[in-house]
């Protein structure tokens, strides 16, 4: 009787030499690499939640302490911040480009967008570094020695900012952005994986999922930075 | 994939450069005083950006798969539940 059953089923294909990465739970190639970017999609949309939660306390306190957030944004240094988001950008374009590199077949671009992806990556965390450390030395870290003493709120120089609430909004940019740069130390281990199996050969035009998967990520924390550079470095920046 | 005929590198570059323009113009448009239409235009500015990367990068325009159109609609519907709800509580407190 199984037997029987078993015979009418056509076999899957992991017998096809056409298709040596075709795992044989899957009816197609396409089938499994939906099957992969949907389960990446699922954990980008736990990400947003992760993300929204920081988003939300950063709204709700922003509109409590509106001038404070202010005066404390305007002593971080926004060109630091514009650069990284233009690093990122550059970044998320070499990572489509590695990945039109693997459907072409071209080594070459591939691998070359692979590794200047990881160096913007690293300039990346470098310019933040530069940034922390900035922030240690004037005291605008939350904690014993944080200091925020007379600092004017923007657009009512005759007021000072609340240290406290100022502290808050310190506390929210070292917690979203050390967050972020997180996310880009595990997307720098991700591609040096990626690299790897570039390197190796094991890319080709019919299979690069991991390419594609480990793009969606690298996309998504630039995405949350897009939203952080305004919200952080930007706000009440006019005279 | 490799039946793709035409290839997406000039798509790709189009919008590596508008995303630039985004940034250069968000930057340049914090130091205008608009009042409160300052961060009404980084929030527009920025979304833009975001926008872009998830339809020409992440590849969401041309994905024929429902399932996945599903998530992406599921995430952006419960970060607003997330965001209407808290602030119908945090932003209708009258005291200080």
């Amino acid at each position: 009787m199984l037997s029987d059953s078993q015979a009418a089923v056509p076999t899957s294909s992991h017998e096809d030499v056409h298709a040596p990465a075709l795992l044989h739970h899957f009816a197609t190639e396409e089938q499994q690499r939906n099957a992969s970017s949907f389960g990446m999609w699922i954990f980008l949309a736990t990400e947003v939640m992760f993300f929204g939660g920081l988003f939300v306390s950063y709204l709700i306190y922003r509109l409590w302490y509106f001038g404070d957030f202010g005066a404390a944004s305007k002593s971080i240094d926004a060109t630091l911040g514009a650069t990284n988001t233009a690093v990122l950008i550059c970044s998320s374009l070499t990572v489509v480009l590695a990945i039109w590199g693997a459907q072409i077949a071209n080594r070459k671009l591939m691998i070359g967008s692979l590794i200047l992806t990881m160096l913007f990556g690293l300039a990346f965390l470098g310019i933040k570094g530069k940034e922390y450390k900035d922030k240690f030395e004037e005291h605008h870290v939350p904690g014993a020695s944080f200091s925020f003493e007379k600092v004017p709120i923007p657009g009512h120089p005759d007021q000072y900012a609340n240290p406290r609430h100022a502290q808050i909004f310190f506390a929210l940019y070292f917690i979203m952005t050390g967050l972020h740069a997180l996310h880009m130390v595990v997307g720098l281990g991700i591609f040096t994986w990626l690299l790897t199996m570039a390197w190796k050969g094991r890319f080709t035009p019919e299979y690069h999922t991991p390419l594609e998967i480990g793009g969606l990520y690298w996309h998504f924390v630039d995405i949350v930075w897009i939203y952080l550079f305004p919200l952080l470095y930007l706000i009440d920046r006019h005279p | 994939m490799s039946d793709h005929a035409k290839s997406p590198v000039k798509s790709y570059l189009a919008v590596w450069g508008a995303l630039l323009l985004g940034t250069y113009l968000t930057y340049k448009a914090a130091f205008l005083e608009l009042g409160a239409f300052n961060s009404a235009v980084a929030l527009i500015i920025a979304t833009t950006k975001a926008l872009l990367v998830a339809l020409f990068f992440m590849h969401l325009k041309g994905a024929s798969e429902k399932l996945l159109k599903l998530v992406v609609i599921s995430t952006i519907f419960f970060l607003f539940i997330l965001m209407a709800l808290s602030m119908a509580d945090y932003a209708t407190r009258w005291y200080s």
